[in-house]
């Protein structure tokens, strides 16, 4: 029987939609291994979104609304993570793959004294062992692993676990006993520059539009990877080359260090398609790779190429698209 | 960055891991293991971005003592002698052959650091052979530090006993201060590190390395995570090429019915 913990995230005042796949890891867990899960969301006004997660199918879903969690630190969070999970007797401990999973979730999980596995793409059973899988070595390996322990921790990529669907049932809403503003920190948060965008974040999109060294300056990249992306309804993504040369931004790379992607439409635009950024984007379902260099390593792994000028194609695109 | 040279002295430590070079594509054998043949190690390329950010603290701040630590097999000898070329005054091996998960790493890093005492660990936001990205985070919760992870810009204030750092997130860019000692995890875009010179390599050869063994730091060697399988993903097909973008809108609406 496992007792998992799933930790909520959220976007500014939103609930991160990959935090709905890290319940769907642990509703497949819980068919596969018995058992239940908890879901905590900590924040600052946060009750409309803690009413969202009661339709899951949680034994509960665990509210920290606090002021002093507006803009949670490493070290305060963890240590909240921490305590709900030794007060839950969680077993499991899961959150969806982001910088704030990679921030947290290690820090909580040596509190736990816990193992960690990050980045798992599939859970399954094999005896009475639940066994892992996730990418090695720019993703040219998928390696099978088993995690011991009596609390496991866990990051999961959202793509690899579908959104549950909603249940009748209305997880009871249970507020967290735990004064937060006691829990100390040696950190300060002083300020959050973020790009105002109205387009979805790539790795929750239908539709991710990527460019690379192809596109010339800022002007030509949002005019045409973020003005292809609109007509797709979609998302924006960039080659590690655009945001080291400051065209992008760096929260648009996708990548083995950047984020990892898997749209049923991911369009490479100018990008010649190293194995780091391949790594981020092979779970796509189809891949279209606009590139004049008919060589370019992008078109062997894409359903659908054309090789020409994008500086051509794209508005062309557009136009087809709008119509 | 500003610091008056009258600060407090600043002890960096740098954990380096070695890594197979980010260019070589890593394949398997007959028997389902790793092909080592052949396969080039480097720093691993995050780790070499913090060692610079060491070096340049060093270089507008100073003085600085810097120290590359390691954990891992007697190979890694080399990767902390380039770390010394780069410019490192000591290099520390903590020897081990034996299979380790991140939480095992961390924990005997920290061993070292509760040792060598440093008021600063700089290192990777991840390490590119299993990119796990989890030992950072577990040295500053077993050591009580705070950390700023995926870190695009340092400065040292006040005398050098606080430090504020950027962090690239998902969101945007995230500013926090905190006070010394921290944990720093650093990003892409933080610099460039530099190559090694040939009197780099030459001064490399007389700097100490020191081999401590699991006992020394009252560790043992455990892991919770076992790889029990490894294998080659599908390869995606390359599909058709189209003559141009009347074409892909067919495609897309017709065949793949995406739009």
């Amino acid at each position: 029987m496992s007792n998992l913990l799933i930790v909520a995230e959220l976007d500014e005042s939103h609930l991160k939609a990959a935090t709905l796949s890290a319940i769907g890891f642990a509703r497949k867990v819980g068919e596969m291994a018995g058992g239940s899960f908890e879901v905590l969301i900590a924040g600052k006004d946060v009750s409309t979104i803690a009413e969202s997660l009661r339709a899951y199918g949680a034994a509960a879903v665990l509210m920290a609304d606090d002021d002093a969690l507006k803009n949670p630190v490493a070290d305060q969070f963890a240590q909240l993570v921490f305590d709900v999970a030794r007060q839950r007797n969680a077993s499991m401990v899961v959150g969806a793959v982001s910088t704030f999973s990679k921030d947290i979730l290690p820090r909580a999980a040596a509190l736990l004294d816990a193992g960690m596995l990050s980045d798992v793409v599939d859970a399954h059973k094999e005896g009475d062992q639940l066994i892992f899988k996730r990418a090695m070595y720019a993703g040219n390996i998928i390696a099978t692993v088993s995690l011991e322990g009596n609390v496991r921790v866990f990051t999961v990529r959202a793509a690899a676990f579908a959104v549950p669907s909603k249940v009748s049932e209305i997880s009871p809403l249970v507020p967290v006993a735990l004064d937060v503003s006691k829990v100390t920190s040696r950190m300060e948060f002083v300020e959050r520059k973020t790009k105002a965008s109205t387009r979805p974040d790539p790795t929750e999109a239908r539709v991710v539009v990527s460019g690379g060294r192809g596109v010339k300056s800022a002007e030509d990249f949002e005019r045409l990877i973020g003005g292809l992306a609109d007509a797709f309804g979609g998302a924006a993504g960039s080659s590690r080359a655009l945001v080291d040369a400051g065209m992008a931004p760096n929260s648009l790379q996708i990548g083995q260090t950047g984020k990892m992607v898997a749209p049923d439409l991911y369009v490479a635009v100018g990008l010649s398609g190293a194995i780091q950024h391949l790594a981020g984007i092979k779970d796509s379902k189809v891949i279209v790779a606009i590139n004049k260099d008919p060589e370019a390593p992008i078109f062997e792994v894409s359903d659908y190429g054309i090789v020409g000028d994008l500086y051509q194609l794209v508005p062309e695109l557009i136009g087809l698209l709008k119509k | 960055m500003k610091s008056p040279a009258t600060g407090n002295a600043l002890k960096i430590l740098v954990p380096i891991k070695r890594v197979p070079d980010t260019d070589t594509r890593i394949r398997l054998k007959g028997d389902g293991s790793v092909d080592w043949d052949g396969v080039k190690f480097v720093i691993n390329p995050f780790d070499a971005i913090a060692l610079e950010e060491a070096l340049r603290i060093g270089e507008k701040s100073g003085p600085v003592e810097i120290v590359v630590v390691s954990v891992g097999v007697e190979a890694c000898v080399e990767q902390l002698r380039t770390g010394l070329a780069m410019g490192a005054e000591r290099a520390i091996l903590v020897r081990t052959d034996a299979a380790l998960d991140p939480l095992a790493v961390a924990k005997f890093l920290v061993a070292v650091c509760l040792k060598e005492n440093p008021n600063l660990i700089l290192m990777g936001k991840q390490a590119t052979d299993d990119d796990a990205s989890q030992v950072g985070p577990m040295m500053a919760a077993l050591l009580g530090w705070g950390q700023a992870t995926f870190v695009s810009k340092v400065e040292f204030l006040e005398n050098n006993t606080r430090i504020r750092c950027e962090r690239e997130t998902d969101a945007g860019i995230e500013t926090l201060t905190m006070s010394l000692p921290a944990l720093l995890t650093t990003d892409l875009r933080l610099n460039e590190p530099r190559y090694v010179s040939l009197p780099g390599i030459m001064k490399a050869r007389k700097k100490p390395l020191q081999e401590i063994s699991l006992a020394e730091i009252s560790q043992t060697p455990s892991t919770r995570t076992r790889i029990l399988k490894m294998e080659v993903p599908a390869k995606r097909k390359a599909g058709v090429r189209l003559a141009g973008v009347v074409e892909l809108v067919d495609k897309l609406k017709n065949e793949a019915t995406i739009i």
